[in-house]
């Protein structure tokens, strides 16, 4: 909740910003006014050192929680898979089952191609992604709290979901962006990959309008391809950042008096069972989207010539 | 809410994840599954299997039964039959015997009342020469006389 000497922006502003790591250049003059003599690497004690630091910057609260979350989830998917048994399977591997099957069949039907890789590619994004939104659900002041009262640093910034930054949902976008380019060159070969970028939409039949019609194809397929991971990563930060920002809202009605506490109580726990399905929706999404990427990448047109 | 090598760690941690889940939780999690499921189809197909063997050995032991049933029914009926059979001859030979034995007790009655005439005419014809003796007075030669006793004796 906000201290008595924040302001509601400050308290907003200050639960938007992540704990920063990286590089100031010599000459900067600090939040709190000393002047950084040669260039160091230290961490961010203000938005605006942050800002500054400019691309050689770690968010280490966003690293640190999604590594963790993906740690818990390898640790217990192996654990159980490592256990599990033919006969009687145990409470917790019939519940990795479930997702296991539940993912295992929503891939064979829209990813129809072999690629032992795509499978369990889903089953690490939808319970990862599952795993970062969760963390939308603890409310928002008790990990920040915690950890500025553990660390003794009253003003340290600490974000606790990743999904609500953007450098990790556009990283992972980046990564199924690699991917879907690493399989198209590897299933089309380069030029396959080249053509398709170059002689679709648009294609005559005769050389010398195709040529023609290169830059043309070319744009537009640019632009489709680029535009999906970009739409990808944008589409979980953007629902999870409005879902975060809701719970802050929220937050800082639990201030005003009685009323204010019962009401965002109830505001709070409305919110949360809504978002309950938000972040397994968004975690489902990005999962199917991802594997439709790569059914598109394994995706050959000179088969369905007339799909197009 | 700045873009910077964050993004890039991500993705990095994204796709070591992947790369651990694709080579150590899929492939043992799937193949036991598989393999359950494997386990299960053949525990629905042999049980199926075993359930049409049973009908098969139901209907048989049915038929075999009936066919004991009958079987022993036959031999009831022989073995009846052949009892009336003995039966009869036994009743048969009883009677056989039974007229058989009644003949040869008639035979012999018959010879012994013969026997007992034969000695009752010899006792009769020696009383009539006593009594013809004390008549006459006198000892009438016996042997001379045997005519005539014989004729005597002949007449009773």
């Amino acid at each position: 909740m906000a201290g008595e000497a924040q302001t509601a922006t400050a308290y907003i502003q200050h639960h938007l910003q992540n704990m920063t790591y990286g590089k100031l250049p010599a000459g900067y003059t600090r939040a709190d006014g000393t002047v950084v003599s040669e260039s160091t690497w230290t961490m961010a004690h203000s938005s605006q050192e942050a800002a500054d630091m400019g691309f050689w910057a770690l968010h280490v609260d966003t690293l640190g929680w999604s590594v963790g979350l993906g740690l818990i989830f390898c640790f217990l998917f192996a654990r159980a898979a490592k256990k599990a048994r033919v006969d009687k399977p145990t409470g917790f591997q019939s519940f990795v089952e479930l997702v296991t099957e539940f993912i295992d069949k929503l891939v064979r039907e829209t990813f129809p191609h072999r690629n032992t890789m795509v499978a369990p590619m889903a089953l690490t994004i939808f319970v990862w992604v599952f795993l970062m939104n969760l963390m939308d659900l603890v409310p928002v002041d008790w990990l920040p709290q915690l950890a500025a009262k553990v660390s003794g640093n009253e003003h340290l910034f600490f974000k606790v979901v990743p999904t609500t930054d953007p450098n990790a949902t556009l990283g992972m976008a980046l990564a199924v962006f690699a991917l879907m380019i690493f399989f198209s060159i590897r299933e089309k070969g380069a030029l396959g990959f080249i053509k398709e970028l170059t002689l679709h939409p648009f294609h005559t039949g005769k050389w010398f309008f195709d040529i023609l019609l290169i830059p043309v194809n070319f744009l537009l397929e640019a632009v489709s391809l680029i535009a999906k991971p970009i739409s990808l990563g944008l589409r979980l930060f953007g629902n999870l950042y409005a879902g975060e920002m809701i719970f802050i809202l929220i937050a800082l009605v639990f201030g005003v008096g009685v009323l204010g506490f019962i009401g965002a109580g109830l505001m709070h726990m409305g919110w949360a069972i809504f978002h309950v399905l938000v972040i397994t929706l968004q975690a489902f999404v990005f999962m199917v989207l991802s594997t439709v990427y790569m059914a598109m990448a394994h995706h050959r047109d000179d088969e369905h010539e007339h799909d197009q | 809410m700045n873009i910077n090598l964050t993004l890039i760690g991500q993705s990095i941690v994204f796709l070591f994840f992947i790369w651990f889940c694709w080579k150590f939780v899929w492939p043992p999690l799937l193949g036991v599954m598989r393999e359950r499921e494997q386990k299960i189809a053949n525990g629905l197909a042999d049980a199926e299997h075993a359930q049409k063997d049973l009908k098969l050995a139901k209907r048989k032991a049915a038929e075999q039964l009936k066919e004991a049933k009958d079987q022993a029914g036959e031999i009831i009926d022989g073995a009846n039959k052949r009892a009336n059979q003995i039966v009869d001859e036994a009743k048969q030979a009883a009677l056989a015997e039974g007229e058989r034995l009644k003949v040869a007790a008639k035979a012999e009655i018959d010879q012994e009342v013969n026997r007992a005439k034969e000695q009752l005419r010899s006792r009769v014809a020696a009383l009539s020469v006593l009594g013809a003796e004390k008549i006459l007075a006198v000892n009438i030669d016996a042997r001379a006389q045997d005519d005539l006793i014989d004729k005597l004796a002949a007449e009773l």
